[in-house]
């Protein structure tokens, strides 16, 4: 939400900051162990496909009170093209 | 007669359970329900001067569990309302002079002759809030406008739903309409973004309330100030109504909340 009158409204900064530890507290996760998960499976599928590593996103999302791990992972397609 | 077990709890301690207790209890009590009110916080007792009945006193919960009494002996009746009754906690002793198994005994016995049972649940997520919750059919989660007060009351919901006692009801208590229209307090969508659960009460902040504990007088005995009258709709609520929530918060959310939004 834009800030009104150039300060930005401090009922915005805790609803973003209890969405995030609200995820840590309900998934036992942290963002370190997010980054590391997120390092093993970039190497992980790296084996069998090449990837943009620096385009992986991984987060948690929340639908009501449940949460699941979304990973949206580009694929390198020149390559392949390449080949032909 | 067939009680119903409401028990109020909260996580972070302050945010308002104990006068909820007492109004809600008052409030159903005031519709001619047959209404018990147990005070869980042993060692930390309020809810008898809260409800003005702290002279009235002569046996309490441990008293009860240990066989010192009857169960009736220990219910205090609010001579203001027919059907108000009141077991006070016991002051001198600890939570573990009780145990869940104790709740549910003690609440079993009650059932067949009340409507409610209602019961103040200490702060914390330790054995004072398993000895609440344990009898209860319905809990309801209670938090505050603010960071830390719904971070805990995250954690209990999660917990609520791990022992199979969810899915619990939120009261959200002190809402400050002029700060959450200044954007400076999270509003009531917010806290319903935030912690996904039925919303079952809105209570603004009001200066009634401590004028009210400084009487012993709960507010819903008269149910004209904003707070009591909020209390009033959470009982309104319990006893199966479609009440509209109190126009605090801006139009479009009230909206919202009418079309039943979760
Ligand atoms: N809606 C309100 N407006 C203003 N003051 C309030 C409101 N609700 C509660 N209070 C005040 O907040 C204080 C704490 O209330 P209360 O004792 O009911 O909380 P509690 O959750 O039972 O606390 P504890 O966790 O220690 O048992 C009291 O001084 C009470 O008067
Ligand atoms: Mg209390």
């Amino acid at each position: 939400m834009a800030p009104l009158f150039g300060r930005r409204r401090s009922a915005n900064s805790a609803k973003e900051r209890l969405q995030l530890v609200l995820i840590h507290d309900r998934t036992d996760l942290t963002p370190a162990e997010l980054d590391a998960l997120k390092d093993d499976l970039i190497a992980t599928i790296s084996r069998h496909v090449e990837i943009e590593p620096a385009a992986v996103d991984i987060r948690v999302a929340q639908e009501g009170r449940s949460q699941r791990l979304v990973a949206d992972i580009p694929l390198r397609s020149s390559a392949r093209r390449r080949a032909y | 007669m067939t009680a119903k077990v409401v028990t109020i709890t909260s996580g972070k301690g302050g945010v308002g359970k104990t006068t909820a207790v007492a109004n809600i209890a008052v409030a159903l009590a005031s519709r001619g329900q047959k209404v018990v009110c147990i005070d869980g916080d042993i060692g930390l007792r309020n809810l008898d001067v809260v409800m003005g009945l702290e002279n009235r006193i002569v046996y309490d919960l441990v008293d009860v569990v240990e066989g010192r009494c009857r169960l009736r002996q220990a219910m205090i009746h609010d001579k203001r309302l027919p059907e108000l009754y009141l077991i006070p906690a016991a002051q001198t002793r600890d939570k573990s002079a009780v145990s869940p198994s104790d709740m549910v005994r003690l609440c079993d016995e009650l059932r067949p002759d009340c409507d409610w049972i209602v019961i103040d649940s200490p702060a914390g997520i330790e054995r004072g809030f398993r000895n609440a919750i344990a009898p209860a059919d319905k809990v309801l989660v209670m938090t505050n406008p603010e960071v830390s007060a719904v971070r805990d009351a995250d954690r209990v919901v999660g917990l609520l739903d791990a022992e199979e006692k969810g899915p619990a009801s939120l009261i959200i208590n002190r809402i400050n309409p002029a700060m959450v229209k200044r954007g400076d307090m999270l509003s009531v969508e917010d806290v319903l973004d935030l912690l996904a659960i039925e919303l079952i009460g809105i209570v603004p902040e009001d200066e009634n309330v401590l004028v009210a504990s400084n009487r012993g007088t709960p507010l819903a005995l008269d149910g004209k100030s904003r707070a009591g009258l909020a209390f009033q709709n959470i009982a309104r609520r319990l006893l199966g109504e479609t009440v509209p929530f109190l126009d605090f918060e801006a139009p479009n959310l009230l909206q919202r909340l009418f079309t039943g939004r979760k």
